[in-house]
């Protein structure tokens, strides 16, 4: 296109053709970034709106958390992360910064708990395995509180009832917590119905409150009358009847438990008040045992020494339990100036009522007033009686005495006194007591006197004994020695008479020898006489042949 | 020295972009085609740096949730993780694969933004008019232009991760928005590059909208 020699010639180079205006609008480039301002302006909006609140959670190590990793699990449903973790100021606890979801936003309220999911093995039981795979996470329970809370202590332990678990929660108090720990199980017949999820001491440390949960529908089997008690371990019980073994369950032998039960007929009752507080009994018996409703404090003095009574031992009548031994005391009686020690002693008249098939009417305090005089006035005196000779203990016995001297109660002390009845025992001591005295009183030492001369005599008498025994032995031996001699000759001649070739012998045998004969010559005669008996007259016949 | 040279413009001619031809322009040199092959001819692009700052911005806008979105959500029996570029980059490091955390930060991190930084210069240093250093920007621009595809690297990461990794129980990879996010970044840094005409480097101010 270059012509000729020297510069380019512009001329030759082809115009371009003009054409209809068809140019899109410069503006219209500016909807991209339009269009990138609104998408990011809908993602930053989306996530300013989808963003939950924050909240700081403190546990006591951080074992297992991890910032940006960590999951908070409702349900086992994500609802937040951790995304940061400090030390506290005084480094005594970690603190967790926890983002939450937007769906999380009522979950922080006031009595919202927080824990740490891990594997753990504890109570029989082994929860979290996930946890090892996966790494720990938070749990929470919702609370119902409707105060908004953003700070939060988590607890070392998951809680055993979550909020959302349908039951009921009751209160029980105990003297001492036995084997009762929180997760220990909650037993009714035999099945497993709840658990102990609280177990503290009270602040006077008189008593340990112990918080429990029954799952639902077994809390409507809490009434006002349900016993509740420890029923850990095994209940042995040994009677007429056998040995008899009584357990909840293989767990609660090894971790305890707690049972309950509601007295027949009174299953009707309504449900337990929710803030109703249950004492906790030591044993099944003890707590399905009929409430004592009345009681009666005697004061009883004894003579005898109160070695082996204790409080607690039992008061009978007629060998059924109707009290114990409430109190041993001490008082100083100033107008006798004797010391007394009275025994303060529990009665519950309704225990014997009970007995009774027919049933007895309760009395009114002067009936019964009157009727335990009464009964006194027939002899009805307290003894001591030993329960146990092996172990000294002793318990209180009320029977009748009507030999006894007669005797009141003095209803004018408090508690009245009760009169009493030297035991058993002190019997047998005064019985000991006048054998000894008895002993005491024999003429020991004359009698020894006599014994001795009696002694002495008999030694005496033994002397002449032996000497009478020598003089025996001079005398007598020898006259006796020549009277055996004689003896001996004198057999020895009998003894030659007697032999066979004595002549005695040789002249015996002719005799019997002559004899023998002479008797067959009389058999013939008999035996011819017997045949020819006219031969007696006739003369003997010639034989024919 | 190298400005004082004549320039196409300044002669009237003008290269039409679709076939090479060389045409000349009468008049204001407004709405012309090529009498060759009847492309639209411009002595420069047309509406070069105002498309460039579109494109930018948009760049811009959206490489802020590129960066904060997650990437990738990796669920597996161990547990769900969501991972953003960053993140990503300070777990490989961590791990001791520094240099895979190296070239993921400087392929996903470094070049979208250092592209984009010198965009902005390039743009600004031509609507300033400056005349320095004509020679050195035209090289910046010619390795952006040639960078660019190369941040597609995440992405191209994610997506074959995504695809592969679809155990179900085991283990799933989700792609984030931000993924969409940075592959909407790096495509506009492109267009801006492209819209971007780095003969304007070696123009004075007042040439700008001829």
């Amino acid at each position: 296109m270059f012509e000729g020699s020297g510069g380019p010639d512009l001329t030759d180079i082809p115009s371009a053709v003009a054409q209809p205006k068809r140019r899109s609008s410069p503006q219209l480039v500016w909807l991209v970034p339009i269009v990138a301002v609104l998408i990011g302006g809908w993602l930053a909006v989306k996530t300013i709106l989808e963003k939950g609140p924050t909240a700081t959670i403190s546990f006591k190590t951080a074992e297992g958390l991890e910032a940006g990793k960590t999951k908070v699990k409702y349900k086992n449903v994500d609802v937040g992360e951790v995304r940061k973790i400090v030390l506290s100021e005084d480094h005594s606890e970690i603190i967790a910064t926890v983002e939450f979801e937007k769906q999380a936003e009522n979950f922080l309220v006031d009595d919202t708990r927080f824990w740490v999911v891990r594997a753990r093995a504890a109570g029989g039981q082994i929860s979290g395995l996930g946890t090892l795979f996966s790494g720990a996470f938070i749990g929470l329970d919702i609370g119902h509180s409707s105060t908004k809370r953003n700070e939060f202590t988590g607890l070392e332990i998951p809680p055993i009832v979550t909020g959302d678990q349908p039951g009921r929660h009751f209160i029980l108090r105990a003297d001492d917590s036995g084997s009762v720990d929180v997760g220990t199980a909650l037993f009714f017949r035999h099945t497993h119905v709840g658990t102990v999820v609280a177990h503290e001491l009270d602040q006077d440390g008189k008593g340990v409150t112990v918080k429990v949960f029954v799952n639902a529908p077994h809390d409507q089997y809490v009434n006002a009358n349900t016993r509740f008690w420890d029923a850990s371990g095994i209940d042995m019980t040994l009677d007429a009847s056998g040995v008899k073994v009584d357990t909840q369950s293989i767990l609660s032998i090894l971790l305890g438990g707690v049972a309950f039960e509601t007295p027949v007929g009174t299953e009707a009752l309504p449900e337990a008040d929710p803030d109703a507080v249950f004492h906790i009994y030591s044993s099944r018996a003890a707590a399905m045992k009929q409430p004592d409703r009345e009681m009666r404090v005697f004061a009883m003095y004894f003579s005898e020494p109160l070695r082996g009574l204790t409080v607690g031992a039992p008061v009978e009548v007629n060998g059924l339990l109707v009290g114990e031994v409430k109190n041993i005391g001490f008082k100083y009686d100033a107008r006798l100036q004797k010391p007394g020690f009275p025994v303060d002693v529990a009665v519950y008249p309704g225990r014997l009522r009970a007995l009774s098939p027919e049933g007895m009417p309760d009395p009114t305090p002067a009936e019964s007033k009157a009727r335990i005089d009464a009964l006194v006035e027939q002899g009805l005196r307290g003894q001591l009686k030993t329960g146990s000779l092996l172990t000294g203990q002793l318990y209180i016995a009320i029977d009748f005495f009507p030999s006894a001297a007669p005797a009141k109660i003095d209803w004018t002390k408090n508690p009245p006194v009760f009169p009493t009845q030297p035991g058993t025992m002190v019997e047998l001591q005064a019985t000991f007591m006048n054998i000894s005295k008895k002993l005491e009183n024999m003429p020991i030492e004359q009698i020894s006197a006599d014994l001795r001369q009696a002694l002495q005599s008999l030694n005496r008498t033994l002397v002449s004994a032996d000497q009478a025994v020598k003089r025996m032995d001079k005398d007598v031996a020898p006259a006796a020695k020549a009277t055996l001699e004689d003896a001996r000759r004198m057999l020895n001649t009998t003894e030659r008479m007697l032999a066979s070739d004595a002549p005695l012998q040789q002249d015996l045998r002719t005799s019997l020898r002559d004899l023998s004969r002479a008797s067959q010559s009389l058999r013939e005669l008999t035996d011819l006489l017997d045949r020819q008996p006219e031969s007696l007259i006739r003369g003997k016949k010639e034989s024919k042949r | 020295m190298s400005n004082s040279a004549v320039t196409a413009s300044q002669l009237g001619l003008c290269l039409c972009h679709g076939c090479g031809g060389l045409s000349r322009l009468d008049g204001d040199g407004n709405d012309l085609c090529c009498r060759r092959c009847g492309a639209a001819l411009h002595l420069r692009k047309p509406d070069s740096i105002a498309r460039t700052w579109a494109f930018l911005i948009a760049a811009y806008i959206l490489y802020v949730p590129a960066n904060v979105l997650p990437m990738m959500r990796t669920g597996s029996l161990f547990g769900a993780q969501v991972d953003t570029i960053m993140s990503g980059v300070v777990y490989l490091w961590h791990s001791g694969s520094w240099h895979i955390a190296l070239v993921v930060f400087i392929a996903s991190i470094v070049v979208p933004l250092a592209k984009m930084f010198s965009l902005t210069y390039l743009l600004i240093s031509v609507q300033l008019g400056w005349t320095h250093r004509p020679m050195e920007r035209t090289r910046l621009y010619r390795i952006l232009e040639f960078v660019g595809p190369w941040s597609m690297l995440d992405v191209y990461v994610v997506m074959i991760l995504v695809a592969l990794v679809q155990l179900k129980g085991l283990a799933t990879i989700q792609p984030g928005l931000a993924v969409a996010a940075f592959g909407a970044v790096v495509a506009l840094t492109m267009f801006a590059a492209m819209a971007f005409d780095p003969r304007l480097l070696w123009e004075p101010k007042k040439d700008h909208h001829v």
